[in-house]
């Protein structure tokens, strides 16, 4: 028996891909069940596997874990990426909290109408260039530190790439009036952990494209 | 110095009503400013209270916290209501995550369109009986405990009950066909913090009504 974790899902980024990111920058390896048609998930729904019949379902340590946001904060946990006290969590989960913000706008963004499209390409440069990056722009500068919280790498700083990297693919220059983040994609780019999960054959998932959103409204019938 | 925790939301429930749910079983006394005008709210931001724009806004131990998960998880932590270890937070989160997904359907019911309002009510409905109250009812049942996890009461118990009452006030015998979340019911509502909270004159807030949802769209400008 292997005791790696084991994720159920799609084959594609999703709500999935925040746990990936995580497991591997914690030096985690981990197995993964694609989902290809209707009947998988059905049979993982009569078989009581997700407790609220939805996915994300990631296996780990003897539990059946759903809910992404449960998923990530056991993997911090347990993988020292959480911060030393309970108030260096609660920042980190404040950070984090408002990246899952910027994300979701991504994550919807495929499964828009066409006509949608650019109003929402500008919303998430909006938010992107005014709410979010500012903040953590601003951390950085204030303290001077490598990372986000307590000085050291944690949860905060993986989500905080996971997110720059995903607002790039879509707006190239997004970084251009933030050199602090600038910077920061560099450094945290270059953690072992992080470059190796940046390389070819890792499993990190492409952006979502028409096969992947086929697979979606086939499998989770949308 | 007292040192209370300090609570901006505007005077309704929203995403600050399980914060003063979890306070005011923790037995925390806790001050509120509520927010009348949208120049209130632009107040706050102005003066950079709000990390990312948004209330809630909870300043406890020095913190201006925001989003309510972190919040909430801050709360759950320092007063002893999430598990005693990893795994018993684990669970503690799958189950609040997905009450929080039920009570996130009850909560924007108000500002959906009038013509949808029978529709959103029946899924409301659905959802609570095939997905979420089953979960509950089967973990109750399964341990023969009082309480949801570890046999001491929780989190997600506090949440479990405010989302049983939530529900309850869009369909009165939604608990019909759950004997063991009737008798939860029963006993949380006992626990001495709890039965205050429930009890009039508290600073649990009253359901929606027209008054409120016309303040909260011109304060929010939606």
């Amino acid at each position: 028996m292997s005791g790696k974790p084991r994720l159920t899902y799609v084959n594609g980024r999703g709500r999935m891909e925040c746990i990936r990111w995580l497991l591997a920058a914690a030096g985690v390896e981990f197995d993964e069940i694609f989902l290809e048609r209707r009947e998988e998930y059905e049979k993982l729904i009569k078989d009581g596997s997700l407790l609220f019949q939805q996915l994300p379902l990631v296996e780990i340590d003897g539990m059946k874990m759903v809910q992404s946001r449960a998923i990530l904060s056991y993997i911090a946990a347990t993988h020292n990426l959480y911060g030393k006290d309970l108030k260096e969590r609660a920042r980190i989960d404040m950070y984090v909290e408002g990246i899952a913000d910027l994300m979701q706008m991504i994550l919807m963004f495929p499964f828009s109408p066409p006509e949608a499209k650019e109003k929402n390409l500008d919303s998430l440069k909006e938010r992107a260039t005014n709410r979010y990056f500012p903040v953590f722009e601003k951390v950085l500068k204030e303290h001077g530190q490598d990372f986000l919280v307590g000085n050291k790498f944690s949860w905060a700083d993986v989500a905080l790439i996971e997110a720059i990297l995903a607002v790039e693919e879509k707006i190239p220059a997004v970084l251009s009036a933030f050199p602090q983040l600038q910077a920061f994609k560099k450094r945290i780019s270059n953690v072992p952990t992080i470059k190796k999960f940046l390389q070819p054959g890792s499993p990190r998932k492409p952006p979502p494209d028409e096969r992947y959103i086929e697979t979606v409204m086939r499998v989770f019938k949308l | 110095m007292a040192g209370k925790p300090k609570l901006y939301y505007s005077k309704g429930r929203g995403r600050m009503e399980s914060i003063r749910w979890l306070l005011a079983a923790a037995g925390v006394e806790f001050e509120e400013q509520f927010i009348e005008t949208r120049e209130d709210l632009q107040k706050l931001q102005k003066d950079g209270s709000l990390l990312f724009q948004q209330v809630p806004l909870v300043e406890i131990d020095g913190m201006k916290m925001v989003q309510s998960r972190a919040i909430l998880s801050y709360i759950a932590a320092k007063y002893n209501l999430y598990g005693k270890d990893l795994k018993e937070r684990a669970w503690i989160d799958m189950y609040v995550e997905g009450t929080t997904d039920l009570m996130g359907m009850i909560m924007i019911l108000p500002f959906q369109p009038a013509d949808q309002k029978e529709n959103n009510l029946a899924l409301i409905t659905e959802r609570a009986k095939t997905r979420y109250f089953p979960v509950y009812e089967k973990a109750l049942k399964d341990h023969g405990h009082d309480y949801l996890v570890g046999n001491k009461l929780s989190w997600a118990d506090i949440h479990v009950l405010e989302a049983i009452l939530m529900t309850e006030e869009c369909k009165p015998d939604i608990l019909s066909t759950f004997p063991q979340l009737q008798a939860f019911k029963g006993r949380i509502s006992n626990v001495p913090t709890i039965k205050k909270f429930l009890q009039p004159g508290s600073q649990r807030k009253p359901p929606p009504d027209e008054k409120y949802v016309a303040a909260v769209k011109k304060i929010f400008n939606f």
